[in-house]
């Protein structure tokens, strides 16, 4: 996949200028999220280990004994230590009746000290080590299958949505869409699961625009793939979203029931969602590990700041964020064959040379990360409603993903922004698909845009003005200057201040007795 | 302004009909899937009618096109064009006339209030992130929005709106037992109007599936928003209500 020397003439010193800039940028963020934990770390930790289930109102068992916890004596030791303890020294049989008479208020948690402590720690990092195992399993479990039955036929995987809100109605339509052409399914979330505190249970057939990510929702889906990957000789990989308010919990669901690709962006939650910027990190970080670990492929959501704004004004902002993704990538344990780098056929048709321009910034980010599985995304902001418009502008995406060799191409529908699709709308989606990656499918070979000409000059104007904005970030005031840059507006156009945004109060500084056994087995494999 | 001509579809003659659609029939493809498509297009009015292409979509499916004559004609002098109170807007528009007009930005507190949890609706009115393709409220340089989130109290809210001088105030309600909505708004309506002078309270507008529009006055509010509302059309009645009527005051 990695060309042998640069079509584009990058110049390998700028290049390494742009990944100093971006470790720098990015190295004060993993101090503060070594030095944090969130309400949504510590719940991980005991789903981990093995907790789950809900109260008669829904709230999680998670939720209720994190909770009991904090209230008693705060998050700053983590829950590990305290609840250990109780059940160490309580008598109850499991956590799930811990959880249950936490919840009915009659346990009180305390902090061990001494030998209680240590014993706490080993009987915790015991259960936890366990679900880490599980997760292990799993990703073997998927090498086997690959093995056995087979990989995705060629590159760029094709990647198709489905979003019913019922998981039952999801299913069949996955299986549908597989055995059309799909090499990846991914299940949509129902609007505002980003905005929850709890992961919901259960199989769900309600939800907004889209199916809630549960536990036991994810192995429906994935067992029914497993049927129909058997049946077409090729492993169908399944997505979904680690994102949000529980971003941790939702990576350590995914990596117990062999999710194969997750979205997990650095800065979505913050810019989007107006998400606290260090919950965000925090998450971020400790949901990386657990992909890292469970061999999940993640997305990253660059495509989003083209949304909001000028695809050709902010194309440096674009590779600024994938320069950071995959910093903190690293730094949580993802290998470069897990970064699927986000980015987005968003020019505005309207303008000339836009397909040049198009080609030009997917080469680019092509060559900065020749072993990443790029996410190709297609164009949604000039999609019209002129449907007969929009299919032509997504068979012009498809040749940009061709020729540029992406890795992971997100099928366009031409009603995008006018009805969720048709089922002939995804069929001719396909057959556009198709029909370009046979007919030009080969192309990457051929296209070597001269280093003088137009396409070779926009990506390194590109690049060069990446590394201005990097420089611009590290400079800035303050023991993290990526929060400034981010609370100055510098991404995506939106405002965040780190002291703002939705879950801050799930965010503690880490005490000098704080303990996550989950941390530690991730951290110990890197 | 009542047109009297009577017309036709134009497909490269005049009052030829000529139509062409696409749609997909939940049967294989074979000669029986073709007559059901021509016997539809017969139904719809499509006389004569061809199916000039057609495809399976799996085992179950058949995906068609079909061109034809419609014999059904237009009176444009019974053509009537319901009017919205407010014109639809770009972003850019509402910018320009908040900026041209307010010359500060316009300030939009949002809640969900009572015991509602769900965000959903505020959210995809008022995060960037937006709904049904359109960017929310916080996407729009001139807009300051403030997002409270859920469960809010009244007596926080009208604080709030105090606190940060809002020029409207936005509250949805999603999910509600027993007619709660309506009695959390009227609630709402009542603690405004107590807490302002009479004409200087902030534009109140509400929106959720059990809404209905004709419901504003009852309520107290000045607007009501239902199911499928989008950020434009709530930004745009912003811009309409508080700067280009009577109603814009002095920043």
């Amino acid at each position: 996949m990695a060309p042998a020397r640069s079509k584009l003439r990058l110049d390998p010193a700028t290049v390494l200028t742009a990944r100093r800039l971006a470790d720098r940028a990015g190295r004060p963020i993993v101090e503060l999220a070594r030095t944090h934990t969130t309400i949504s770390v510590e719940r991980a930790v005991l789903r981990l280990a093995g907790l789950s289930g809900a109260d008669p109102d829904g709230i999680p068992w998670v939720n209720r004994l994190t909770d009991a916890v904090r209230d008693d004596i705060g998050l700053e030791h983590g829950v590990a230590l305290p609840v250990w303890d109780a059940l160490r020294t309580g008598g109850h049989a499991d956590l799930l009746e811990l959880a249950q008479k936490a919840a009915a208020g009659s346990v009180t948690f305390a902090l061990p000290t001494g030998r209680d402590r240590d014993r706490a720690a080993s009987a915790a990092r015991r259960a936890v080590a366990a679900g880490v195992r599980r997760i292990d399993r799993r990703r073997t479990e998927r090498e086997r299958l690959i093995r056995r039955i087979g990989d995705a036929p060629r590159s760029p995987w094709i990647y198709l949505i489905v979003a019913t809100g019922d998981i039952y109605e999801d299913i069949p339509q996955a299986q549908a869409a597989a055995r059309e052409g799909a090499d990846v399914i991914a299940v949509i979330r129902s609007t505002g699961q980003s905005l929850l505190d709890y992961v919901p249970e259960g199989a769900t057939r309600e939800g907004y625009a889209g199916t809630y990510a549960t536990q036991e929702n994810f192995r429906l889906m994935r067992a029914a793939l497993d049927d129909v990957s058997r049946d077409l000789g090729r492993y169908v990989r399944l997505t979904n979203y680690a994102s949000g308010l529980c971003m941790p919990e939702i990576a350590t669901l995914a990596g117990l029931e062999r999710l194969d690709m997750m979205l997990n962006d650095s800065m979505y939650g913050i810019l989007f969602r107006d998400i606290n910027p260090i919950r965000t990190f925090v998450d971020q970080r400790f949901s990386r590990q657990v992909h890292a670990r469970a061999g999940i492929i993640i997305n990253t959501g660059e495509d989003n700041y083209l949304t909001t704004a000028d695809a050709v004004d902010a194309a440096h902002t674009v590779t600024v964020s994938q320069l950071l993704n995959e910093y903190f990538a690293k730094e949580a344990g993802l290998a470069d064959w897990q970064l699927g780098l986000g980015h987005a056929f968003e020019i505005d048709p309207d303008r000339p040379e836009s397909f040049r321009l198009e080609l030009a910034h997917a080469l680019l980010a092509r060559e900065l990360f020749p072993d990443a599985p790029l996410k190709w995304m297609p164009p949604t902001r000039h999609m019209t409603g002129d449907i007969f418009r929009g299919y032509l502008l997504d068979g012009f995406f498809n040749l940009v993903g061709a020729m540029t060799g992406q890795g992971i191409l997100l099928v366009g529908m031409m009603t995008e922004a006018v009805v969720t699709p048709f089922l002939s709308d995804r069929d001719l989606a396909l057959r556009n698909v198709r029909y370009v990656l046979d007919a030009a499918g080969g192309l990457t070979e051929d296209f070597h845009p001269p280093a003088d000409g137009f396409i070779a000059t926009r990506a390194r104007q590109v690049l060069a003005e990446a590394v201005d904005l990097l420089e611009r970030i590290v400079d800035d005031t303050g023991d993290a200057p990526l929060l400034h840059a981010i609370a100055n507006g510098t991404f995506g156009l939106m405002r965040r201040p780190a002291d703002g945004g939705k879950g801050r109060d799930g965010v503690l500084a880490q005490g000098p007795t704080y303990y996550n056994p989950a941390s530690e087995l991730l951290e110990a494999e890197q | 302004m009542s047109d009297k001509r009577v017309i036709r579809p134009y497909g490269d003659t005049t009052g030829d009909g000529m139509v062409q659609l696409s749609f997909t029939l939940p049967i294989p493809h074979d000669r029986r899937a073709e007559a059901a498509a021509l016997q539809l297009a017969h139904t719809m009015g499509l006389d004569p009618a061809m199916v000039v292409h057609a495809h399976g979509v799996g085992p179950d499916f058949t995906f068609l096109v079909v061109y034809g004559r419609v014999n059904h004609l237009v009176n444009l002098a019974d053509v009537n064009v319901p009017e919205r109170e407010y014109e639809l807007l770009s972003p850019k528009e509402v910018n320009l006339a908040i900026k041209s007009t307010l010359k500060r930005k316009l300030v939009v507190l949002g809640a969900c209030i009572g015991t509602d949890a769900h965000t959903v609706g505020i959210d995809a009115i008022l995060n960037v992130k937006g709904f049904a393709g359109e960017k929310g409220l916080e996407y729009y340089r001139e807009i300051k929005v403030v997002n409270l989130g859920a469960q809010v109290f009244v007596p926080e809210l009208v604080e709030r709106a105090r606190q940060e001088r809002a020029d409207a105030v936005l509250v949805s309600q999603v999910v509600t037992q027993r007619e709660a909505h309506l009695h959390n708004t009227r609630e709402m309506a009542a603690a405004f109007r107590e807490a302002y002078p009479a004409g200087q309270r902030p534009l109140l507008v509400v929106g959720g599936p059990r809404f209905h529009e004709s419901m504003a006055d009852d309520l107290g509010v000045d607007r009501v928003f239902t199911r499928g509302t989008t950020p434009a059309e709530v930004a745009s009645y912003l811009t309409h209500a508080l700067l280009t009527t009577t109603r814009a005051r002095s920043a």
